[in-house]
């Protein structure tokens, strides 16, 4: 009698925690995801002008992660078989590069809805704004940096100031990875614009960009977040640095600080949105990706931080900040006063050259 | 069953949790880390046949028909399949530029029927009519490969077989695995220099006083790794405390504050403050067990305090030394956080190399490598341990 008792208390008790565990878990499924972006500045703008209106317009929760970058994290999760990214902001390469491996979901574009003007969505991205697995969100640019108030007289103007030590000197900030790096110095070095490239494709063009670095590289603080430029121009940690250019934006209007952006020789990217292979949320995953990409969340996005939209009729949607009500434009990193000496980031050349160039680099970095 | 065997069998049930736990969560990733290492199937199980017409070929010149009719065939189908992605980056990490090769051709080869396909893939892109692509891909289809290994020693097989050196600008992991040998040392030494008097003083000292001084050596060593780890950004860095203090007695002028941080300087003064309790604990312990009469005995013969020290004392704290290093230098090679955090890009160890081939260049085989050759390391150091002073005269505490 009392085993029988016993048993008949002890097997609810244990199947509880199994089935409020199923119940929940099946909850969670129907009703979260998870969206992947880069924190920071960029990362509220995201969250303001994406994540709670979707919230507000489903019933559909959305939890933020932060990353950097890269696809470490989304392989680890796809090879376990425990997908818990559903949709994650990348650069293109690696959204080029994690669709090749099988760890995004294709993404047919013809399913997402028309331009903001009614233009089919297969014309209204930019076109390096889209590939097989990745929508275009917005566009960015590394650009350099300067605190006006920690240099007297003359103020940089162009890439080649960056590498002048003698008429600017002091501290740099550098992201502690190849790319970009070496594209602004070849530029700082008089290499023009539309050759960077092909002149990084040969031995001598590396090696000449490997010796412009070196000229700086003791005065060189290596940041790796982008929340960092920001933060070491205004504590004077290094008198210039490279950065994101809305890292810079919102460092000049929410904290006013006296940062001035040198556009010359800024290099001009897209992030894209991907939907990680496998995932259990994946109608909400696509929900959450077609709705992110409208014109209008984009232009939600670009009133935030100066980012521009990568739908072609999101750009106008774009007027004024909506904290300050200052114009964006003259902010954008495609203002054509911006542009006029702009390269676009190559990110195919990289995705062949970045294995054998990250290992000289760290080599280079370390002697 | 006799009783014996069946508390043999008792206490083994007993164990049997234990030694599961460690098979699972232990022993079995390690060994699938260390299989990475030298298995790499990728290319293998993508283009079989291509790697089968290629072991026809002598190396000479360009392989025969077959492979480029394999190849075009092959590379189709783990396009579909989704593979072609490891393949294209197994291949390009021999040779940079053979991404894009095989994403193109994979791609432009959709809208050809026929061969014949050597000319079909020539035209795609010239790199198929180069023997270095051949060569490259020849040498990835091997399923079990010395590639990582040579890859981790700074060294390259060559089309002909033979192994060289890599060039010159990308030899990085032999002098980063040299200075973490060094640094660790350097840690070690400087552990049991603070480590040891302050041992002696908590063993010798009186029971009230001991328990507070451990209490000091223990509530750093129960605080958070990184709690402890920020502290010292705080103190080291260049507008950090110690600086302001230098400055303001005016030992420094304000334009020549020291950088203590973000270099090896910093790694090894925040490094050995973190490992400090693994040495003081065993000495510790291995120093209240000496009696103390054995000293004033050394002197009551007339031995000199540095007679009695060196003679009576030194030797009976070996075991202790021993462990202690042992524990201080094991920790400190693969040490991965501190360094990451305090060390900007000179003071980077071997470790946090592999974090990189883990998290960012996705590039496992050679971060298995890596992780074999730092195990080897270590397995070699505590071999001569045991050779020098004896395994069993280990005493943790």
């Amino acid at each position: 009698m009392t085993t029988a008792t016993h048993r008949s208390i002890l097997l609810p008790v244990l199947a509880l925690p199994v089935i409020a565990a199923a119940a929940l878990s099946d909850v969670a499924a129907a009703q979260s995801l998870t969206a992947v972006g880069w924190g920071g500045a960029y990362g509220r703008a995201v969250h303001m002008g994406v994540n709670l209106p979707f919230m507000d317009s489903t019933d559909i929760r959305v939890t933020v992660e932060d990353y950097n970058g890269g696809l470490a994290q989304i392989r680890a999760q796809v090879e376990a078989g425990n997908v818990h990214w559903d949709v994650v902001d990348l650069e293109m390469a690696d959204a080029v590069r994690g669709c090749d491996d099988g760890l995004l979901e294709p993404i047919d574009i013809t399913t997402l809805p028309p331009g903001a003007d009614g233009t089919p969505a297969e014309d209204d991205f930019v076109a390096e704004g889209l590939s097989e697995c990745g929508v275009g969100l917005i566009y960015w640019s590394t650009v350099y940096a300067y605190n006006a108030d920690n240099i007297e007289g003359a103020k940089p103007t162009t890439i080649a100031d960056f590498f002048d030590l003698e008429t600017f000197p002091g501290r740099r900030g550098m992201r502690r990875i190849p790319q970009a790096n070496l594209e602004f110095a070849l530029m700082g070095d008089g290499v023009p614009l539309d050759s960077i490239y092909a002149a990084l494709d040969t031995p001598e063009g590396l090696d000449r960009a490997f010796r412009k670095l070196e000229t700086i590289k003791d005065h060189v603080v290596w940041w790796e977040a982008g929340a960092q430029p920001p933060q070491m121009l205004a504590d004077g940690e290094v008198v210039m640095s490279t950065a994101y250019n809305g890292r810079i934006f919102n460092a000049q209007m929410l904290e006013a600080q006296p940062l001035v952006i040198v556009w010359d020789g800024q290099l001009l990217d897209v992030n894209v949105l991907g939907i990680v292979a496998g995932t259990p949320r994946m109608k909400e995953a696509k929900q959450y990706l077609t709705f992110a990409t409208t014109a209008e969340s984009q232009a939600r996005i670009g009133s935030r931080i100066s980012y521009s939209p990568a739908r072609k009729s999101g750009a106008p949607l774009v007027t004024t900040h909506v904290v300050t009500g200052l114009e964006m434009a003259s902010h954008m990193p495609g203002n054509p006063d911006n542009a006029a000496r702009s390269l676009r980031y190559d990110w195919r050349w990289w995705a062949d050259n970045q294995d054998e160039l990250i290992e000289r680099f760290s080599a280079w970095l370390a002697r | 069953m006799s009783t014996a065997g069946r508390g043999r069998l008792r206490a083994l049930g007993l164990v049997l949790p234990l030694l599961l736990f460690i098979l699972v969560t232990f022993v079995a990733p390690l060994a699938t880390m260390l299989l990475r290492s030298i298995h790499e199937p990728a290319v293998a199980d993508a283009l079989p046949e291509t790697v089968a017409a290629l072991g026809e070929w002598d190396g000479e010149g360009l392989p025969p028909e077959a492979a480029y009719e394999a190849l075009a065939r092959e590379l189709v189908r783990a396009r579909g399949e989704r593979t072609l992605g490891k393949v294209a980056g197994a291949v390009n990490r021999v040779r940079s530029g053979l991404r894009s090769v095989f994403t193109r051709t994979a791609r432009d080869l959709r809208d050809v029927g026929a061969g014949p396909w050597r000319d079909v893939l020539e035209g795609i892109d010239p790199a198929w009519a180069e023997p270095a692509t051949w060569h490259a891909v020849r040498q990835t289809g091997q399923r079990f490969t010395s590639r990582h290994y040579l890859n981790a020693l700074d060294l390259q097989r060559m089309p002909d077989g033979s192994v060289a050196r890599q060039p010159e600008e990308r030899r990085i992991y032999v002098s980063l695995l040299w200075r973490t040998l060094l640094v660790s040392a350097v840690i070690t030494v400087l552990c049991l220099l603070l480590g040891y008097p302050v041992a002696h003083l908590i063993a010798h000292a009186p029971e009230r006083r001991a328990n507070v001084l451990l209490a000091l050596v223990l509530i750093p060593f129960w605080t958070s790794l990184l709690v402890r780890t920020t502290a010292w950004i705080v103190l080291l860095q260049t507008q950090g405390v110690i600086n302001d203090l230098l400055v303001a007695v005016g030992l420094v002028g304000d334009d020549g504050r020291l950088a203590m941080i973000y270099n090896m300087t910093g790694t090894i003064i925040a490094m050995t403050h973190v490992l400090l309790p693994f040495m003081v604990l065993p000495l510790y312990s291995v120093m209240r067990a000496i009696p103390g009469q054995y000293m004033s005995a050394a002197s009551s013969l007339g031995a000199t305090p540095a007679q009695a020290f060196f003679r009576v004392y030194w030797p009976q704290t070996l075991p202790g030394v021993g462990a202690g290093s042992l524990l201080v230098f094991i920790l400190a090679i693969g040490y991965y956080i501190t360094p990451a955090l305090v060390g900007g890009s000179k003071g980077q160890l071997i470790s946090n190399m592999v974090a990189y081939h883990m998290q960012t260049s996705l590039n496992w085989g050679l971060a298995a490598a890596l992780g074999g050759i730092l195990l080897a390391g270590v397995l070699a150091l505590y071999m001569l341990y045991d050779r020098l002073v004896g395994v069993e005269r280990l005493s943790l505490g």
